[in-house]
């Protein structure tokens, strides 16, 4: 277990210094001079100097590359040139919407897609079967902005069970909160609730094939305990693949359902500054993005070693 | 099992859905009902049916000939990106399997990398450096679609190099680069023409979604994704300008996965069968 450990805790290591490489190259290398870039053609030639001294883009690019993870793993991510305040702190303002988001729309993804894979396995073959199998075909082709603006139509203009946009924030109540957070949710759950589904109702078919569910049922058990006492576990290793991978997905995919509800995360702050020629908080942001994907896979590989001890040994 | 139906619905629905859109889009490269950029404010915001076929938007455009020239634009970038992950990924898968060794190993580190990217954060970098446009969206889709296409070959590939007519190949003489090309290649075409299936419709999604927050397609070019977020004000008032474009995005999509079913079913019946 220990040597499985640290051979994950370095390959994690490493890829996280080889994406900040890249993020770094095509940000602050390939436009030629940031600093002019961000203050746009008609900039002064003495601007452009005083901001690459701001940006500290006087140094060698290695230096700069440096500097900016030394900064990062500090908790300093630089000053947005737009804003002045610390990204940082701006960053951790939007993750307080963007990140409930996306475990929110994880919980819906997983509540939906656990029982509706297990009672289409149940039925394999049965008219039961083939009605979770055609919805998740459906769903998995309907792009989930596109769902977010027919919920917004039917529940918020029709129905008026919910606002239409935007984030009352926090501190006026969780209710309030989750509240408006419920439909934006549930768009981004909707697909992902079909592919997780499939999963789920293929890995627990394969199960339900191997010797030891017949043994469970030869000594008595209906196919439902059999499922649910032996067949559940076994099933999971691949679920949880897809699980880690949707919800780096669903984190990624809120910036664009933020857009549809207006909600001031993670996603209005990106757009706005490439708009804004922000350098500095774009390339935080996808950092953040591309470290919570890696992050998230290293979790799920943890994962697996704890649902199945056979894997720690192979590994 | 019900499988062994002579009729391949799969095939014959996607086909059918397919066909439609990649008529329409062939169709509007020359002809559209009506002028895709003519503003007539005088007929706006008209319902399907009221002298339009599908409705006009708010500046009076004809829904119908925009759906047909998005439908080309949707197509082109999807097609293109799969080009790219196929062009790119397929002699990475290859030349992993063939060399092994180090060179494996470090075609599949690269390929966990990429994984980390998703489509939308590689144009959200692309677009921050260099601006938005259909085809900056055509790149960051075609880069996410490489690792896919590598790790597939290589899975594929390694099984076959174990296999008997590859062992005879290069008792005759043939090189790696040789039997990748001429004995490797042609037996896994089939499992590439599928998943480049799945890639296209996962390309058409990811083309709507970055046209719709504005980095991809830009105006005048039309494209279902700017549709919808033109819409979005709209959506109370004139509900089809959602509707439309929405359903044209899931029926192109719903076509091509159910014509890479049935694709499966035709090229590889075994597969199926080892599938469900």
């Amino acid at each position: 277990m220990i040597s499985y450990l640290t051979k994950r805790l370095a390959s994690l290591v490493l890829s996280l210094f080889v994406a900040s490489a890249v993020i770094f190259l095509v940000i602050e290398v390939i436009p030629g001079d940031p600093a002019a870039y961000m203050l746009g053609m008609n900039a002064r030639p003495d601007t452009i100097a005083a901001l690459r001294t701001e940006l500290g883009l006087d140094g060698s690019v290695f230096e700069r590359y440096v500097g900016w993870v030394t900064g990062m793993l500090q908790g300093d991510f630089g000053v947005s040139y737009t804003y002045r305040t610390p990204v940082a702190t701006m960053v951790a303002d939007r993750l307080w919407i963007s990140l409930p988001l996306a475990l929110y729309a994880l919980f819906l993804t997983v509540v939906i897609a656990f029982p509706a894979g297990i009672f289409a396995a149940s039925r394999r073959g049965q008219a039961g079967d083939y009605g979770v199998i055609g919805a998740t075909q459906i769903g998995i082709a309907i792009p989930n902005f596109w769902f977010a603006m027919i919920l917004i139509l039917v529940f918020a203009i029709n129905m008026r069970w919910f606002s239409a946009g935007g984030f009352p924030g926090w501190e006026n109540g969780f209710l309030q909160g989750l509240k408006a957070l419920t439909l934006p949710a549930v768009a981004l759950a909707l697909p992902q609730a079909a592919i997780l589904t499939r999963v789920m109702r293929s890995s627990l078919i394969d199960v339900l094939g191997e010797d030891f569910m017949r043994t469970a049922r030869a000594k008595g058990l209906s196919t439902q305990q059999a499922i649910f006492r032996h067949g559940l576990r076994n099933a999971l290793i691949p679920v949880l693949t897809i699980i880690g991978l949707q919800f780096a997905f669903l984190l990624a995919g809120g910036i664009i359902i933020e857009q549809v509800f207006a909600l001031p995360g993670l996603g209005r702050l990106v757009f706005q500054s490439i708009s804004q020629r922000d350098l500095v908080v774009v390339e935080s942001v996808v950092m953040l993005l591309v470290f919570a994907v890696i992050m998230t896979n290293f979790l799920v590989d943890l994962a697996y070693a704890l649902v199945d001890p056979r894997l720690r040994v192979r590994a | 099992m019900t499988r062994s139906q002579r009729w391949n619905w799969s095939l014959v629905i996607g086909l059918a859905l397919v066909s439609v859109f990649a008529i329409g889009a062939l169709i509007s490269l020359f002809w559209t009902p009506h002028d895709v950029t003519a503003i007539n404010i005088a007929s706006r915001l008209k319902l399907p049916g009221q002298g339009y076929v599908l409705g006009t938007d708010h500046y009076g455009r004809d829904m119908l000939s925009m759906i047909m020239a998005g439908a080309q634009t949707s197509i082109a970038v999807a097609i293109l990106a799969v080009g790219i992950g196929m062009a790119l990924g397929v002699p990475l898968g290859l030349a992993a399997a063939a060399g092994r060794g180090w060179l494996d190993e470090l075609i599949m580190r690269g390929n966990d990398l990429a994984f980390a990217f998703p489509a939308l954060v590689i144009a959200i970098l692309i677009t921050a450096v260099f601006g938005a446009s259909a085809v900056n969206a055509i790149i960051a889709i075609g880069i996410f679609n490489i690792p896919v296409f590598a790790r597939l070959t290589r899975g594929a590939a390694l099984s076959l190099w174990t296999r008997d007519f590859i062992l005879a190949a290069r008792v005759a003489g043939k090189g790696k680069v040789r039997i990748s090309a001429e004995h490797i290649l042609p037996n896994i075409a089939n499992l590439l023409i599928v998943q480049g299936t799945i890639q296209f419709s996962l390309g058409i999604l990811a083309e709507a979604g970055l046209s719709y927050v504005g980095l991809g397609a830009q105006p005048p070019t039309p494209s279902w994704g700017r549709m919808l977020a033109d819409s979005q004000t709209l959506v109370g008032l004139a509900p089809h300008l959602a509707l439309v474009p929405g359903l044209a995005i899931i029926l192109t999509v719903l076509g091509l996965n159910l014509l890479g079913d049935g694709l499966r079913d035709l090229l590889d019946p075994k597969l199926r069968a080892v599938r469900s």
